[in-house]
């Protein structure tokens, strides 16, 4: 897919993400607009799946350890056309499939359940062990959060990665920078984050996360890098194409009231069209 | 008395997994940093490429052996009960008991019977623990045969499964041509009419040999061995508890949750009936060897048959 056609299904996808977060009225908009280029770059271009085949057995697989971004996955998925878009809007009500964080038994698609941060690392990592032990061939690929790097674990998963080398394995750090209490750098100061993946033994790519060259640049570097795993520290800005949420705070976890949500349309909007102007 | 066998149930998990192994691709066995204490060892040795060594990360190891399952694998995640449920809770409850994850998690030096360690190490809490995570499968073997029978259900049976194991040697009562393992249901070792002691665990022939000490005082014991804690065996212990009017349970645990706890909450639903539980009555453990613990606890035949007499006064 070009670069063009990349930036107007993720403008789809983001418009996809704060109109499941308005039906919502809860959920998670800020960093779910920050990774959506990167989700829609692994959804429509980097990963070997298949929409009408949700499990075949050599597809690549997607675990968002960054669980209540939920609403960027669910976005991709339903753009993918593993379920219909209109179905965004059931996003946390009684009866969805789309619960509040990623259920596998629920979502066509979804991979691994997640939402305890930490965990989805360590679980793909796992997986990325798996394919190894049978010479099978499929990648897998994590994101995460920067604020998540606090969690012990995922050090504990990136020390194990690093020493069994597993080069099929990819990790995405969404670095925007901000986390529910505050900026990152106040909470509990996750930098360096490049210096300390270099040190468990992880090729490290740093990336603009919203620049499509350098991502798929980053995702080519990765399939080349062998004997041990990539991290691609993507720097992004939390509530990407919506004017009142960038590099906000306080739209951690914060649903857009009717008025609100009119305006981010309005914002997407205009991106979409001054897209196709190009 | 002839001398009687006795083999660790963390030996029965090894060498079950060593026959699992010599059967199934698809079976991958995981320790973090302790494959001689877990007894993964013997696997390693016979298996050494399906044989996972995590280091000293329990979380990790655990959500790697979810990730081995989503794609496939046949996982058993090797740890002691302290740190497999403990240390662990949230990664078993999120990650494997939510999705349904078809990991078996084997936890040894579970209870007092660890012995020197202490406290510390000693985990008297587990069953508890896994017992509130829907859809998760306890069991815990009291010897050799039928540990090593279980380990072979816990296989064949698609879901999450914590097995249970001890480090202590423990006489060998079952017998192999004629034992046959069925997760769920409990066996009754001796009928009896006056009192029924649901055991598990070591507590099984401690059991045994307490009512036939109660025997010689005329009273007629009933001996259920519950190998599966969840889903627990409720018909029997109902129709048990409806004959004798009286139970008691014993465990290698803590009184609150554990065996005791479960037979508590079936039968206060479906047939009050008095109960007495002994385990740990909410305390720590200590160091020790294994049968002075035992001893000390009453978790004995002769601190069994003692809160047994006390009960029926």
């Amino acid at each position: 897919m070009e670069n063009l056609e990349l930036q107007k299904t993720a403008n789809e996808i983001r418009k996809g993400i704060v109109t499941a977060v308005h039906a919502a009225h809860a959920g998670h908009p800020g960093g779910s607009l920050s990774c959506a280029d990167i989700m829609t770059y692994l959804y429509f271009e980097e990963m070997n799946i298949d929409p009408k085949d949700p499990k075949k057995a050599d597809r690549d697989r997607f675990v968002l350890s960054k669980g209540h971004c939920a609403p960027a996955l669910y976005s991709a998925l339903a753009h993918r056309g593993y379920f219909p878009v209109a179905e965004l809007e059931t996003l946390r009500k009684l009866g969805s499939h789309l619960q509040g964080h990623p259920c596998m038994q629920h979502t066509p698609g979804v991979d691994m359940s997640s939402g305890s941060l930490g965990q989805g690392i360590s679980v793909a990592t796992g997986m990325a062990l798996s394919a190894k032990l049978s010479n099978d061939s499929y990648r897998v690929y994590t994101l995460l959060g920067d604020g998540e790097l606090a969690e012990g674990q995922v050090w504990e998963a990136a020390m194990f990665a690093g020493h069994k080398k597993l080069d099929n394995l990819v990790v995405i750090v969404d670095n925007n920078g901000l986390q529910i209490d505050g900026p990152i750098t106040e909470v509990c100061d996750s930098n360096p984050i490049d210096k300390k993946f270099e040190a468990f033994n992880f090729h490290v790519i740093t990336i603009d996360a919203h620049n499509f060259d350098e991502i798929r640049a980053a995702f080519a570097e990765a399939r080349k890098t062998k004997g041990m795993p990539t991290a691609i520290i993507a720097k992004s800005i939390k509530g990407k194409g919506v004017s009142f949420m960038e590099n906000s705070v306080a739209w951690h976890g914060v649903a857009p009231n009717d008025e609100q949500y009119a305006i981010a349309m309005a914002d997407l909007e205009k991106v979409g069209e001054a897209l196709c102007q190009k | 008395m002839s001398e009687v066998k006795k083999i660790a149930t963390r030996v029965s998990y090894g060498n079950a997994l060593v026959e699992l192994g010599n059967e199934h691709d698809d079976l991958v066995v995981l320790t973090a940093d302790l494959a001689a204490a877990t007894k993964t060892d013997i696997f390693m040795k016979a298996h050494p490429d399906k044989h996972i060594n995590c280091g000293i990360a329990e979380a990790n190891m655990t959500d790697i052996a979810v990730g081995l399952a989503a794609t496939g694998k046949v996982p058993f995640a090797s740890s002691f009960a302290m740190f497999s449920a403990g240390r662990s809770f949230e990664q078993v409850r999120n990650s494997i008991g939510y999705p349904h994850m078809n990991v078996k998690i084997g936890a040894t030096h579970a209870g007092i019977s660890v012995g020197e360690d202490g406290a510390s190490h000693q985990c008297n809490e587990d069953i508890a623990l896994m017992r509130t995570i829907p859809g998760m499968v306890i069991i815990n073997p009291a010897d050799d045969v039928e540990a090593r029978a279980a380990v072979k259900a816990a296989y064949e049976y698609v879901g999450p499964v914590y097995l249970r194991f001890g480090r202590a040697a423990v006489p060998v009562f079952n017998d192999e041509n004629t034992y046959r393992f069925e997760m769920g249901k409990g066996i009754v070792l001796k009928e009896g009419k006056d009192v029924t002691i649901v055991a598990t665990g070591l507590t099984v022939p401690e059991s045994m040999e307490a009512a036939n000490m109660l025997a010689k005082d005329g009273i007629d014991a009933e001996v259920i061995n519950i190998h599966t804690i969840k889903p627990l065996d409720e018909d029997l212990i109902v129709r048990s508890a409806k004959k004798t009017g009286k139970v008691v349970t014993a465990e290698e645990h803590s009184i609150i949750g554990g065996l005791g706890g479960a037979v508590c909450e079936t039968l206060s639903e479906k047939c009050p009936t008095p109960v007495y539980r002994i385990g740990m009555r909410d305390v720590f453990g200590e160091s020790g060897s294994a049968a002075a613990l035992i001893h000390k606890y009453e978790l004995d035949a002769e601190g069994i048959y003692r809160q047994v007499k006390e009960f029926l006064k």
